[in-house]
């Protein structure tokens, strides 16, 4: 049978984001994906470079909508060590606890995602439902339900009053007893077992080859997690697991998501009830001495990744941001080959996409490009107009 | 809407507009939280079904388009080509900071700034993200205006008149 091409986005019906697909399907099944990402490229990179700490960081938390703390974290965190300060134990914890919130908060979208793409809507509503419990702790402790802004250079912004410990404290126990129910259902809903299990499945090995990440990765049996194995904040001091599965399928993904699930709010109970007392945060130099820094951060999708140049002056010379999702991408195109069209949905949603912090931009000026220099196999048109559209 | 208060099925149309407006969203560009604060307004708590309002994944069945983020200039044709597939009348709410005026990405270099700028907007709605509740009124507000503007037989009432000689662009709401 010919291959047939399918374009999907970038507004589609089943996307939630701008994205653009083209499947080349032969009947049934997948033969090939080509993807195009970056509808949402705004150059966060480049007003980092002429933006100040205090004012970068606000910016840097809408990289992602999703994982805001992640980033503003994982940025604080490399301009702290180049400044060479340590942030007070309770800022560490209280950075901990909104970390891990937003975990909860990601992984419960996820899930409702992930059963919406299957048509499990029912199992949406709950999971979403739930979600609100952590939205309103969140919303207590920083004043915002999404982008909280807790992070300052050398600690945090705002302390945690012993109400707001107490409110978050009562809220647990439901959502304990929720994430153990979510447990029960995907090992025994048939819905959720016929649509996730053997789909979308990536051995060890493809998962180490194609630089997966997170949950992704760990479904696979790679035993890797930043906050384990190279700790910050105060992961080194409380008692939680790693997560790893080893059915690398989609059913894998979730399980190992859930198992997360109960450990974050393990870990935020523990931190909750063992806050230190003390400062929130010390006093930051203006500017950062020379020197450079590869930061690290196990954000809710997986390792996220800042490389941070400072140059002496109150500004970054360079930010590189190496987001989850853009690692993850290789891992979705392999495992879809030879899958079921109608399984795309479902494989794209298990590593949990997030599109905003992936868009990428790569300019391709044929005026500087010399005749036979490009890569093999690489195409590059000299149409002018070709070359705007790819922005 | 020439005529809107003339016949009775147009009268019926009218009526069945402002009982159940359908909408589609588009992420021009956003960072994620609009949207997802979007999709929590559909969710339980906040549930924004009991007014009758339906989120539609295609332009063509939706009364309302609900435009998060900024517009990048990859998204800015795209945008328009969405705003033009959505039959007469349509309306756009801009969502948040970004929506309005760019937000913390003002003046980068790959932005349009304002939806404004692309398609006209008629509800505006503030916050960084905006709360579901926030959402839930500009929806209302734009099914109120929905309503004047089928009482006065379309849009153009809401034009300001133009100040001496210069065409009026304006023509929204603000909701805070
Ligand atoms: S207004 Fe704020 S939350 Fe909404 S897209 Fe813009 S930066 Fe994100």
């Amino acid at each position: 049978m010919p291959e047939v091409v399918i374009p999907i986005g970038p507004q589609h019906p089943a996307l939630k984001e701008p994205v653009n697909f083209r499947i080349i399907a032969d009947g049934e099944k997948i033969v090939r994906l080509e993807l195009n990402l970056s509808y949402n490229h705004r150059g966060i990179e480049k007003a980092a470079e002429q933006r100040n700490f205090i004012r970068v960081l606000p910016l840097l938390e809408r990289v992602c909508g999703i994982c805001s703390h992640s980033h503003a974290t994982c940025f604080a965190k490399g301009i702290e060590e180049i400044m060479g300060l340590e942030i007070p134990p309770r800022a560490r914890y209280i950075r901990t606890i909104i970390a891990e919130l937003e975990r909860m908060h990601s992984h419960l979208l996820w899930l409702g995602v992930a059963a919406h793409e299957i048509g499990f809507n029912t199992l949406f509503m709950w999971t979403w439902r739930d979600r609100e419990a952590v939205q309103d702790t969140l919303e207590e402790m920083s004043g915002n339900r999404v982008h909280y802004n807790m992070n300052e250079i050398g600690g945090v912004r705002c302390d945690l009053t012993p109400a707001q410990i107490e409110a978050a404290l009562l809220r647990l126990p439901n959502l304990e007893e929720r994430i153990k129910k979510y447990r029960e259902m995907v090992d025994s809903e048939e819905t959720l077992l016929i649509r996730f299990r053997g789909v979308g499945s990536m051995s060890r090995e493809e998962a180490l080859n194609y630089g997966a990440v997170g949950p992704t990765a760990r479904a696979s049996g790679v035993d890797y997690d930043v906050r384990r194995d190279d700790p910050y904040l105060a992961y080194a001091e409380v008692p939680w697991n790693v997560v790893t599965d080893t059915r690398g399928d989609v059913y894998g993904r979730t399980r190992v998501r859930i198992g997360e699930l109960w450990e974050s709010s393990q870990i935020v109970r523990f931190c909750l009830e063992n806050i230190p007392r003390g400062p929130i945060r010390v006093d930051a130099p203006k500017n950062a001495p020379k020197g450079e820094i590869l930061s690290r951060y196990e954000a809710p999708r997986g390792e996220l990744a800042h490389y941070i140049r400072t140059n002496g002056t109150d500004k970054v010379e360079r930010i590189d941001i190496r987001t989850p999702t853009l690692a993850n991408w290789t891992s979705v195109a392999v495992c879809l080959v030879n899958k079921n069209l109608a399984d795309i949905p479902v494989i794209v949603a298990a590593i949990d996409p997030c599109l905003s912090c992936t868009s990428r931009m790569v300019v391709v000026n044929n005026e500087r490009r010399t005749n036979g220099a490009g890569a093999p196999g690489v195409q590059i048109t000299s149409d002018p107009k070709n070359r705007q559209n790819r922005m | 809407m020439a005529g809107s208060d003339t016949g009775l099925s147009q009268r019926l149309v009218n009526w069945a507009r402002v009982k159940s407006p359908w909408l589609t969203v588009y992420n021009s560009g956003a960072c994620n939280a609009c949207d997802i604060e979007i999709i929590a307004c559909l969710m339980p708590r906040f549930d924004v079904e009991r007014f009758g309002i339906l989120a539609k994944g295609s332009p063509r069945h939706a009364d309302i388009l609900i435009v998060t983020g900024h517009v990048t200039l990859k998204q800015a044709s795209r945008l328009r080509r969405v705003w033009e597939q959505i039959p007469e009348p349509k309306y756009v709410i801009a969502m948040g900071a970004c929506g309005a005026s760019g937000g913390v990405f003002h003046g980068l270099y790959h932005m349009m700034d304002c939806v404004d700028s692309v398609i006209p907007v008629d509800v505006y709605v503030a916050g960084c993200p905006p709360r579901p509740d926030e959402i839930i009124n500009a929806v209302v507000t734009c099914l109120n205006l929905l309503g004047e503007d089928a009482a006065h037989g379309g849009k153009e009432w809401r034009q300001k008149k133009p100040a001496g000689g210069a065409p009026a662009e304006k023509t929204s709401a603000e909701v805070s």
